[in-house]
């Protein structure tokens, strides 16, 4: 067992994975968006310079790169940096990678990774701040990993470049400082398979991302004040965990779902038709969202404050479904 | 010009054109009957540039086609039945009956995707040739594309990066809109692109690139062939638009049939409706390649009859086994979207 901070756990799992394998390629960024930590993509390149490139900023072609070479045998794993720079590659991600393996009658394998940093950052405005995931999980044919701590990072990282489907990575930047133990040679975590982050018997609290870290700090607060909050983290949104979601409503009989996507169409209005769908005779008490505001991001810090799933809107969200 | 090739070769240049004119002539009338749905484009008129364009790969080449593919897909040796059967959504199709017209492939003959997006496989060109560079297996790629490709900011991003990396691709435009004898200007233009001619595209690139007579098979094979060992040898990409005469049956919103195709009409079009009389006297690839064979004496009218007779009747049972073969299970639309580990 080791502690990692959650940006040296990801570059463990991308050292780890370019020297087992030499049909990974790195393509674009640095993984690490503006993080003061860039110089571990350095050691990196310092390693493996032939098979990582930095592309003209060109994401339609960058992706269709990506995606061609993966038609071909390579695994590559690209970075798109900011989550919303994925919409200038829209065509060659959401209708030609997802939909080659499908329309070839299963004969084209897209074992690509498509990295990303979504979500509220601090400053990042409407045109920075995206969290396509959403959008992306309405494309059948994708798959989708969203990690929340150290060890996820790189358990799902390994499993995203092993897949033979076209993967969409979400990642968040305040979540590469954070801190966390990693057992000693921890496997790759399955896609599918939920975490409980926090154990706690009065509500169920789904969260993705850095909202987890929100929603475990809101749980910690909560406990003082008597409500143990059961954390659960799907780590995948595609495929996706219900059952571990659904035995947790079993115990609570109430749940909140937290997370940065815009509320209309968002990853928590998802969950919550699922939970609905299949759980309702557990609940006793409505289902609550809480999700990013449906306006563009503003760029002031109290304004974006205000929008996103914050801790406070989350001990309020909480209380209610326990009112 | 005929390609300069051994005899044989020749006559097998003249079957494949076959194969894709009396397919597509086949295809017309189904569609009208209402056997399959969905739009569909007909390769007629191209088969001088996509014939022996691609009869210049080797076998591990890498193409990329887009909704215009029949052609190409059948010059490269596809079975005619598998494609019939996929168009017409069939379980035996090329790809279950999950693509169709537009989605047509053939991995085991080097065709991975296609997209009916008309610039979507351009950027993945770069990439089975991004790819193969890696791997130093010596495997080029040929992108087919039209000129309205060129349109899509998909296709200059792409040159960029084919450009920068040397990428061992050949981006094959085929433009169909060349002005005909006799034709309107602009009526045959399927293309709006302020950079003309099309070359300058690439160039502004630095890809070499050239425009030739997409109508003359053996310029076509020349020009090719000598693209090809350009790029085997290292120097990178480079760009060829062939240019042909549109044909008149796809002039109209669905694809029509002016004329069934016959060796006689090398020499007689007298019984072609008068519209598109000039087309089949001038601009129809096949029978320029006919008339040429026979003047070069590679080959006597009777030969080529005797081939396109061998052609039709493979298309008939083609179509025949097209029309037997069950639709999937509807529970199969369910299948297959994820590839498992």
């Amino acid at each position: 067992m080791k502690e990692l901070a959650y940006y040296e756990a990801k570059f463990e799992a991308l050292e780890e994975i370019m020297a087992a394998d030499e049909r990974v390629h790195l393509i674009n960024g640095t993984f690490l968006s503006l993080s003061p930590h860039r110089h571990v993509y350095q050691n990196l390149k310092n390693k493996y310079a032939e098979r990582m490139i930095s592309p003209p900023i060109s994401e339609l072609g960058f992706c269709g790169l990506a995606t061609g070479a993966a038609m071909a045998g390579l695994r590559p794993v690209v970075d798109l940096s900011t989550g919303s720079f994925i919409y200038e590659a829209w065509p060659q991600v959401a209708n030609e990678a997802a939909n080659a393996f499908s329309m070839s009658g299963g004969q084209t394998r897209v074992p690509v990774v498509f990295h990303l940093f979504h979500g509220l950052r601090g400053g990042g405005a409407a045109q920075h701040s995206g969290s396509p995931q959403a959008m992306l999980w309405n494309v059948p044919g994708l798959e989708i990993a969203i990690p929340s701590s150290p060890r996820d990072v790189k358990g799902l990282l390994k499993t995203a470049v092993a897949s033979d489907n076209p993967t969409i990575f979400v990642d968040h930047t305040r979540l590469l400082d954070i801190r966390g133990e990693i057992p000693d040679n921890d496997k790759p975590i399955p896609f599918g398979v939920a975490d409980v982050k926090r154990k706690g018997s009065h509500v169920t609290l789904v969260a993705t991302s850095y909202t987890v870290q929100v929603g475990l700090q809101a749980a910690e607060k909560l406990a003082k004040e008597g409500i143990e909050v059961e954390v659960v983290d799907p780590r995948t949104l595609v495929p996706f965990d219900l059952a571990t979601i659904l035995s947790s409503i079993e115990k609570t009989h109430r749940v909140v779902i937290a997370d940065e996507t815009h509320q209309s169409c968002g990853v928590a209005a998802e969950i919550a038709a699922r939970i609905a769908e299949s759980g309702f005779d557990k609940l006793k008490a409505p289902i609550r969202r809480v999700s990013t505001l449906d306006v563009p991001v503003p760029y002031s810090p109290p304004l974006e404050a205000h929008i996103g799933p914050s801790e406070s809107r989350i001990m309020s969200a909480v209380k209610s479904v326990l009112a | 010009m005929l390609p300069k090739l051994p005899r044989e070769a020749l006559l097998d240049l003249c079957r494949r054109m076959f194969v894709i004119r009396h397919f597509e002539e086949n295809l017309v009338p189904l569609h009208d009957k209402g056997v399959f749905g969905g739009h569909y484009h007909l390769y007629v008129g191209q088969e001088g540039t996509g014939v022996p364009a691609i009869s210049c790969l080797r076998a591990d080449d890498y193409l990329f086609t887009t909704h215009r593919n029949h052609g190409h897909l059948l010059a490269r040796g596809v079975e005619p039945k598998k494609l019939f059967a996929e168009i017409l959504g069939r379980a035996d199709g090329l790809n279950k009956g999950k693509g169709g017209s537009f989605h047509s492939v053939a991995p085991s003959l080097g065709f991975l995707h296609s997209s009916g997006v008309v610039a979507g496989i351009i950027p993945l060109s770069t990439g089975t040739a991004y790819a193969s560079k890696a791997q130093k297996n010596g495997r080029i790629t040929v992108c087919l594309f039209g000129d309205g490709s060129l349109e899509e900011g998909a296709a200059p991003e792409a040159f960029n990066l084919a450009s920068l990396y040397k990428l061992p691709v050949l981006f094959l435009c085929e433009n169909n809109g060349k002005y005909g004898v006799g034709r309107a200007v602009a009526a045959a233009q399927s293309s709006s692109m302020a950079a003309y001619p099309l070359t300058d595209l690439p160039k502004a690139y630095k890809i070499p690139a050239q425009q030739i007579d997409g109508m003359d098979a053996g310029l076509v094979h020349a020009t090719i062939g000598a693209a090809l060992q350009k790029i085997r040898d290292g120097e990178g990409p480079q760009f060829i638009e062939a240019q042909t005469v549109r044909f008149p049956g796809s002039e109209t919103n669905w694809p029509t049939v002016p004329q069934p195709t016959h060796t006689s009409l090398a020499w007689d079009v007298s019984s072609v409706p008068e519209k598109a009389r000039e087309w089949y006297r001038s601009c129809d690839p096949l029978l320029i390649f006919i008339r040429e064979l026979v003047e070069a004496e590679q080959a006597s009218r009777d030969e080529i009859a005797a081939i396109e007779g061998r052609v039709k009747g493979e298309i008939a049972v083609a179509v025949d086994f097209a029309l037997n073969s069950p639709y999937p299970k509807p529970e199969e639309a369910e299948k297959d979207f994820f590839a498992q580990s």
